[in-house]
């Protein structure tokens, strides 16, 4: 989706502001929170994909408004909801209205896996990525569409997240690591001698 | 822990504890292993891990090699593995060419090498400006790179997990191991800073 996660070359932001000696947690419920999520992923309540698209499918406003534990949290609460695991009055509530444990599918968050298929593309081999705006998840950032790149590394295969997302299977995939040129992405304005190494699905890319 | 949030009546805090207290009676979590999930990532999962990997490299060029080859496999060689780790590439900054890594739409991170990212590294201010504008941010960071050093971005858009290979500084070939690994900080394996010969 064209979600306002999708920040890469936007303006406006500031300044980037580093905090000397940052705690891991800056409250214990940021670190309650983190916790609450690994564990209930690692359960089977959502995959990582998934979890990744509940924050995104928060409103723009309430995405920069909220700290970033804080849209985990709206996340797992959402998902708790649409995974069937508690009513939105229970969420509300913190407490279960039946005593009866929920069955989880279990599972692991781990996403590696073998394909069969060789690659498709080449170290060295030029390639387009798609001009596409599905409207669910995907990990192709806007600022890479339509852009023209070189492969600079061939990753194994992942599950795909634009259909693992939607319970819609993993259908894994090859990944590549594509050069772009910030001229390419940018304009004739940009850096001549920087370049933006996007990882990209394989079905994102074309020949190009 | 069950008293962990009283001390804090924030929206957040609340609806945390109200959240952890459904999920616990439905039976999906429960306190002591979320204590030590906590633990685990206030206490032993961090950037020295990848320090140690940093300065392993630097001291023994077979183990770099192994590094630059099979980053995942030559990290777990000294133990370091798990969550956010599963394929994890190691690029290697020269006096030519800098890497630095960013993740422009979440915020991905090398988990069992650097421990979970600073707030710095999940805001938009940084996510949306170092694909754009590197050798800017990078100055206003404090690395001034000159304008005939390439930059290279990694933006970790899928599930590969980069960690940068800083320069090992001059003025350090006395050190040992354990010294230089000192040296090492999160954000040069970042990539918004370099190693200095004194810590």
């Amino acid at each position: 989706m064209n979600g306002i996660h999708d920040v890469g070359g936007m303006d406006g932001f500031g300044a980037v502001v580093v905090e000397p000696n940052e705690p891991v947690f800056h409250h214990a419920w940021e670190g309650r929170v983190f916790a609450l999520a690994s564990l209930a992923l690692g359960r089977g309540l959502a995959t990582a994909d998934a979890f990744r698209h509940a924050i995104e499918r928060l409103p723009p406003t309430a995405y920069l408004g909220s700290s970033y534990y804080a849209r985990w949290l709206a996340a797992v609460e959402r998902l708790v909801v649409e995974g069937g695991v508690a009513t939105p009055a229970e969420v509300r509530a913190g407490r279960a209205a039946t005593t009866a444990p929920v069955a989880l599918p279990g599972g692991a968050i781990a996403a590696l896996r073998h394909v069969d298929r060789p690659p498709r593309f080449a170290v060295g081999e030029r390639v387009r990525a798609r001009n596409v705006h599905p409207v669910g998840h995907t990990r192709l950032p806007r600022y890479a569409r339509g852009r023209r790149g070189t492969i600079a590394l061939v990753h194994p295969a992942w599950v795909f997240p634009d259909t693992n997302a939607h319970g819609l299977g993993e259908n894994p995939e090859h990944v590549y690591a594509v050069c772009f040129t910030a001229r390419e992405l940018w304009g004739d304005e940009a850096d001549g001698h920087a370049t933006v190494h996007v990882d990209l699905f394989e079905s994102y890319l074309e020949h190009g | 822990m069950a008293d962990h949030a009283h001390d804090d009546d924030t929206p957040e805090a609340l609806r945390t504890e109200a959240l952890e207290t459904l999920l616990r009676e439905k039976g999906v979590v429960d306190a002591a292993t979320i204590d030590a999930v906590i633990r685990v990532y206030e206490e032993d999962v961090g950037p020295l891990n990848g320090a140690k990997v940093v300065a392993r490299a630097w001291i023994d060029p077979a183990y770099r090699a192994r590094l630059l080859a099979d980053g995942t496999r030559a990290i777990a060689e000294l133990g370091f593995a798990g969550p956010q780790g599963e394929h994890m590439v190691v690029v290697e900054n020269t006096p030519t060419v800098h890497n630095v890594v960013v993740c422009t739409l979440c915020s991905c991170y090398p988990w069992p090498v650097l421990g979970l990212p600073p707030s710095w590294y999940k805001d938009p201010a940084y996510r949306s400006r170092v694909v754009r504008a590197p050798r800017a941010l990078l100055a206003e960071m404090g690395l001034a790179l000159d304008e005939t050093v390439d930059i290279r971005v990694w933006d970790s858009s899928a599930e590969v997990r980069y960690l940068v290979l800083p320069e090992r500084p001059t003025g350090t070939e006395h050190l040992g191991e354990g010294e230089l690994a000192a040296l090492v900080t999160r954000d040069t394996m970042i990539g918004v800073a370099k190693v200095k010969a004194s810590s």
